[in-house]
């Protein structure tokens, strides 16, 4: 599944007079099938407007999203979102969250019921499977809707700064986490972070926007090889690659 | 300390009975404590009119009061969501509610013993209209307050309209549909006596009971009935709070 973004261009009308905000500008990348590509650019910049697109949720104002060269069907699954602030139902609990997009998908209670205890076990979940996610921390909440989104088997996975309001502990844990998870089932990943450390040790690619209204301003491939250490001297040279870029954005 | 918290009570008690004893205050106007509960014990044991016993007055109440409150729940909480659910349904539908909401329910008393008759119809529709408003405008705000990522979650895990109505919009607004049915049949149970004391004019209900202790001059028995309306209050209270909390576990 080769995931191309083309043209994607975005204005608002804004509220106070109506004239337009433009958000995106002719945003263009293409993710191949079983990368993990990260958009990395300054807060605000419109990441999050961009993932919502692709997501489904917002419709863009020209230029379209295709999945193998077709356009992508709202109704089928194709694209999951794992959100900001984990926005679980705070009425399920860790089991019912997990497993309400098999609800959706109308699979008989036992199956999605053992499908979602498989997660359970192998997200570190065990002994919470019962709890209401308030009784969860950052790091768990996370777990439970990174299962939630995977369950699904989405042929694209987007995550929008999923680790944004975790400690940097719990955020390195589930950096690791999710890179066994992604080489065990090589999904494809388009991750948005404002974090360079966090995209430049996870990613293949790393998608550079400058503020809004959003360009791409460059698509640099990590080049360092896996397992990675986050301090040798390949990682940092991506890294101050990154940085410099977001940094002549900034000055210019 | 918690002792304490009956010190200040059962002084003004203690005090109000000395002052009845000295004849300080007039027994006709306010009987003391004493009297209060001898008048208990002859609406228990002898009954006012005489044969007609508090237990099943306070039964017919109750009775009128569930039939009235069912009803308002029934009709109010879908009408609730509904239009909590359509923008359209709220805009069409507003202007009408807002027009009748204002309306006392006593001041339908005359129309519901003109539509219904004197008894038991009479009085639980004057309870439905108490009970049905705070209900229905609890549930659409419990609607509108759910947070709106819910919304898109269930989008982008392929909810069809039927699931985000059972799946996020019901859960989502139960703890306001909750305050609703208590607000609603504490304000049912107000509107009891007031509906009793002109729609009942024979048999039971703590309405009549009361008035008919007034026709014949028992100010203890008045009192006493008083007070047992207060108590059923609060005890009708309790019991859907306990409901409450027995259905929404993930707040406690």
């Amino acid at each position: 599944m080769t995931l191309d973004v083309s043209g994607l261009t975005k204005h608002f009308s804004q509220e106070k007079d109506g004239s337009p905000l433009s958000v995106l500008d002719s945003i263009h990348f293409r993710v191949q099938e079983g990368q993990f590509v990260s958009i990395v650019g300054p807060s605000g910049c419109g990441k999050t407007t961009l993932l919502r697109i692709i997501a489904g949720l917002e419709n863009p104002s020209a230029g379209q999203v295709l999945l193998d060269g077709r356009e992508i069907s709202p109704d089928r699954g194709q694209i999951g979102l794992v959100f900001q602030d984990y926005a679980l139902f705070p009425w399920r609990t860790t089991l019912q969250n997990i497993e309400i997009g098999l609800e959706m998908m109308k699979v008989p209670k036992k199956r999605r019921r053992s499908a979602a205890m498989d997660y359970v076990r192998s997200f570190g979940l065990t002994g919470f499977e019962h709890a209401y996610p308030k009784a969860l921390s950052g790091g768990m909440k996370q777990r439970v809707a990174i299962a939630r989104t995977l369950i699904t088997n989405p042929k694209v996975v987007l995550m929008d700064e999923p680790f944004g309001s975790l400690d940097s502990q719990t955020r390195n844990e589930l950096q690791q986490f999710l890179l066994n998870l992604w080489e065990e089932h090589r999904k494809t990943i388009l991750f948005v972070t404002h974090n360079v450390d966090e995209a430049v040790f996870l990613s293949d690619h790393i998608v550079v926007l400058s503020k809004r209204p959003a360009r791409i301003l460059k698509t640099a491939p990590v080049t360092c090889a896996r397992p990675r250490d986050r301090t040798s001297s390949e990682c940092n040279a991506v890294r101050r690659e990154v940085l410099n870029t977001l940094k002549h954005a900034r000055l210019a | 300390m918690n002792w304490a918290r009956y010190l200040l009570p059962l002084l003004l008690l203690a005090l109000w009975q000395v002052l009845s004893s000295l004849k300080a205050i007039p027994v006709h106007l306010l009987p003391s404590p004493f009297a209060i509960l001898l008048g208990f014990r002859d609406l228990m044991l002898t009954g006012m009119p005489p044969g007609y016993r508090l237990p099943y007055h306070a039964l017919y109440s109750l009775y009128r009061v569930a039939w009235g409150f069912l009803a308002a729940a029934l009709l109010g909480i879908p009408l609730g969501l509904l239009m909590g659910w359509s923008d359209r349904l709220r805009d069409l539908t507003t202007p009408i509610i807002e027009l009748i909401r204002p309306i006392p329910p006593l001041a339908w008393i005359p129309i519901a013993i003109l539509w219904f008759g004197i008894g038991m119809k009479s009085a639980a529709f004057i309870i439905f209209l108490g009970a049905f408003f705070p209900i229905l405008l609890n549930t659409i705000s419990g609607v509108l307050s759910i947070n709106p990522l819910f919304f898109e979650v269930a989008q982008t895990l392929n909810a069809k309209k039927r699931d985000v109505f059972f799946k996020v919009l019901i859960p989502g607004s139960l703890p306001s549909i909750f305050v609703g049915m208590r607000i609603g049949v504490g304000i049912g149970w107000m509107t009891l006596v007031a509906a009793e004391f002109t729609g009942v004019k024979t048999g039971y209900g703590l309405g009549y009971m009361i008035m008919t202790a007034r026709d014949i001059q028992r100010p203890d028995e008045i009192l006493a009935g008083m007070l047992v309306i207060g108590l059923i209050g609060i005890l009708i209270n309790t019991a859907l709070k306990a409901c409450e909390s027995r259905i929404i576990r993930w707040n406690a």
